[in-house]
């Protein structure tokens, strides 16, 4: 017991200020700001791998470590898209998922809000379409936001998040 | 361990490979009896694949590679008749092969003996009769869904109930099916039902060329994008006779343990959470976003995708980038030490870790088990030790095995794992030679086949490529050790309680992508 809280205690926070980036902090206290503003209560999230290498979920599970925090911030992760006020998509999306995604979006509670994410979400990636891979992800459900990159680093992703408050909830 | 029969040598031919590698053309009756014999002498399975070599000679082939203790020997068999192409199934004496075996069949249309015929790499979202890795397929022409339905195994009894979890999962992860069978909450039976991430790859390589390649095989599995560009780099490289630089061979081992490391901490971070200690969480997710963020100063990304390409590597590695990191690894085994400790002397912790899951070293040997999961229940085997490539024949890497086969022995391998690759990095720093990073790979010659194979961080991933004219990619196989893992889950977690499977599976870590292809 000792060892884990003098471990706490030397490791301290570390959510601000981030020591090497110096973009995170800023998009994170502006993203907490907007959603006290515009939501006024936390923002729900729902992640579905529709066909992924995987790379794109390590950068996702990187935005709830103590540098980004996002759940200090007021954005959880949700386990049913019945709770989701926003679906976060990767991968391209592949013929055996096709379903379980339309289904998935269909569970969520209007205004359904979709962020496709990584290269493959936003265009197919390297896979592009064919008899396994329908390629991105607005190809089979409505996308109201991409964010590329392969895999997007964390930042990147809370930009595309901040972008989607401002964007889509400042009037609902 | 010996085989007691011997190939003909005008059967044997040499492969390109960065392990040394022959392949052997044999008979169906040969086929049968090297299984048997590999099986009863403690020989490796590795992997299994098919070809469409019609329009070349006629016929199809099908593939099966094996670890022997002084190389790899691929057999080569031809399925015959065209019309109706069978081979005898290797799942009695390696089970892991039935599932490859299922595969083979969706993608190839070539069967084996086995009578297990349900689908597992196609849910329906191509017709049956289409099979997309013959090359007068199509691989880009798409088709509707036609859901159909999946006979999962049924176990029946007094209050034995059926829980189904997936494909989609709560939580930040990749796409699987589970059934579990249950009594009350011990758990009678689970049969998993895999390949919802499938997207072609295998397709998709043969429109690439030979030198971009390595961007798809990096792409297998996003957690072992150093391990799988490496081993397709070591296929081509072998295949054109280019021997890389030392200096982006020390790059490329220092890049994969990287990789490693990142991996073991994040999932040791995961496991504590999955025991209810978030604390665990807290603090090896920051050494991993420590780790990711040098990793951008060192090879110019967090992930490793682009980084080891033909000939050698993408960036060099800036003296002070060297030296920061010589820091960051006594840093990090400051911290994990300590943080070993805490989680070794946590009663709550290791109340749930020990016991957990656990399979016992004799039905792990059998069922084939390999890479970290085989460590962990005393399986011994790690390429980088048994079977050293460049630069591991100069490392001496030190084998980390346990012996009790639990999700507490899984953790322990993670953490020795880590004081190991730490050794490593520093010694691959101290002697990084200076010169060329990269070096020109000429065009392979076309029909030549080679070998790469990678202990990945979960264990060996493998390419076989083939290659076309003019550059082009014939035919590229991946293979990844999850393959061989993903059915000993089902055993580990018999007689567990439902609650504790996510954490066992977790210990195990398997790549759905890697595994799905
Ligand atoms: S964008 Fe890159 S990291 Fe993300 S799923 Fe596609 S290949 Fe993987």
């Amino acid at each position: 017991m000792f060892d884990t809280l003098s471990t706490m205690l030397r490791t301290g926070i570390l959510t601000e200020p981030a020591p090497v980036s110096t973009e995170a902090p800023v998009v994170i206290e502006t993203l907490q700001k907007d959603l006290r503003n515009i939501l006024g209560r936390a923002l729900c999230l729902r992640h579905v791998d529709a066909g992924s290498c995987n790379g794109c979920e390590l950068e996702i599970q990187a935005l709830n470590n103590p540098y980004y925090n996002l759940e200090g911030v007021g954005v959880k992760f949700v386990a049913s898209p019945r709770h989701a006020d926003l679906l976060l998509v990767t991968g391209p999306v592949s013929v055996n998922m096709e379903e379980a995604l339309r289904r998935t979006y269909d569970a969520m509670p209007d205004p359904k809000i979709v962020m496709a994410v990584g290269d493959c979400g936003a265009c197919g990636g390297i896979f592009g379409t064919s008899y396994a891979s329908r390629g991105r992800v607005a190809n089979i459900v409505p996308v109201n936001h991409t964010v590329s990159g392969c895999p997007p680093e964390p930042t990147a992703l809370l930009r595309g998040i901040l972008q989607i408050v401002r964007s889509k909830f400042s009037d609902s | 361990m010996h085989m007691s029969f011997d190939f003909p040598a005008q059967a044997t031919r040499q492969l390109p490979s960065n392990l040394a590698c022959r392949c052997v053309k044999v008979d169906a009756a040969s086929w049968r009896r090297a299984a048997e014999e590999l099986s009863a002498s403690g020989g490796r399975f590795l992997t299994l694949w098919g070809a469409d070599d019609r329009g070349r000679d006629g016929r199809f082939r099908i593939y099966a590679a094996y670890l022997l203790p002084q190389d790899v020997l691929v057999l080569e068999h031809d399925p015959g008749d065209v019309a109706n192409p069978t081979y005898p199934s290797l799942a009695s004496q390696f089970p892991s092969a039935l599932r490859m075996e299922r595969a083979i069949y969706d993608l190839l249309g070539v069967a084996s003996t086995e009578p297990d015929n349900r689908g597992w790499l196609r849910h329906g979202g191509w017709p049956e009769t289409v099979f997309p890795l013959r090359r007068d397929v199509d691989g880009t022409q798409q088709y509707p869904v036609v859901s159909e339905a999946y006979p999962f195994l049924q176990v029946e009894g007094d209050g034995v109930h059926e829980i189904a979890v997936g494909p989609v999962h709560a939580g930040i992860i990749e796409p699987g099916n589970f059934r579990f069978s249950v009594v009350g909450e011990k758990v009678l039976r689970l049969e998993e039902r895999l390949g919802y991430t499938h997207k072609g790859i295998a397709k998709r390589f043969e429109e690439m060329r030979q030198h971009d390649g390595y961007r798809l095989a990096a792409r297998l599995s996003g957690d072992s994008a150093a391990a799988f560009s490496w081993a397709y780099c070591a296929a081509l490289e072998a295949i054109a006779g280019t021997v890389c630089p030392p200096r982006a061979t020390n790059l490329r081992a220092l890049a994969l343990e990287h990789e490693r490391l990142a991996n073991h901490l994040g999932d040791l971070g995961a496991l504590g959470n999955d025991a209810g200690f978030a604390f665990g969480l807290t603090q090896f997710s920051r050494l991993k976003e420590d780790l990711l963020r040098t990793n951008v100063a060192a090879f110019g990304a967090r992930y490793l995708m682009d980084y080891i390409l033909p000939g050698g590597v993408a960036l060099d590695l800036p003296e002070h980038a060297s030296r920061a990191l010589l820091d960051q690894y006594l840093t990090l085994e400051r911290d994990v030490k300590n943080l070993r400790s805490i989680y070794d002397e946590h009663g709550g912790l290791q109340d749930r870790f020990r016991e957990a899951g656990r399979l016992e070293k004799d039905l792990a040997a059998k069922l084939g088990a390999i890479g970290l999961v085989g460590r962990a229940s005393d399986v011994c085997c790690d390429l980088r030790v048994d079977h050293p490539w460049a630069p591991y024949d100069r490392l001496k890497a030190t084998l980390v095995t346990q012996t009790s086969g639990d999700v507490a022995a899984r953790v322990q391998v993670r953490f020795g794992e880590i004081g190991e690759s730490l050794q490593l990095c520093r010694m691959l720093l101290e002697d990084v030679s200076s010169g060329p990073i990269r070096t020109e790979v000429p065009l392979a010659e076309p029909d030549r086949l080679g070998v790469g194979l990678i202990e990945g961080w979960r264990g060996p991933v493998m390419i076989a490529l083939e290659t076309g004219p003019d550059g082009a990619i014939r035919r590229c196989h991946a293979h990844d050790s999850s393959w061989q893992n993903w059915p000993l889950l089902e055993y580990a977690v018999l007689g567990n309680i439902v609650p504790d499977f996510p954490l066992i599976n977790k210990s195990f870590n398997l790549s759905y992508s890697g595994h799905d292809g």
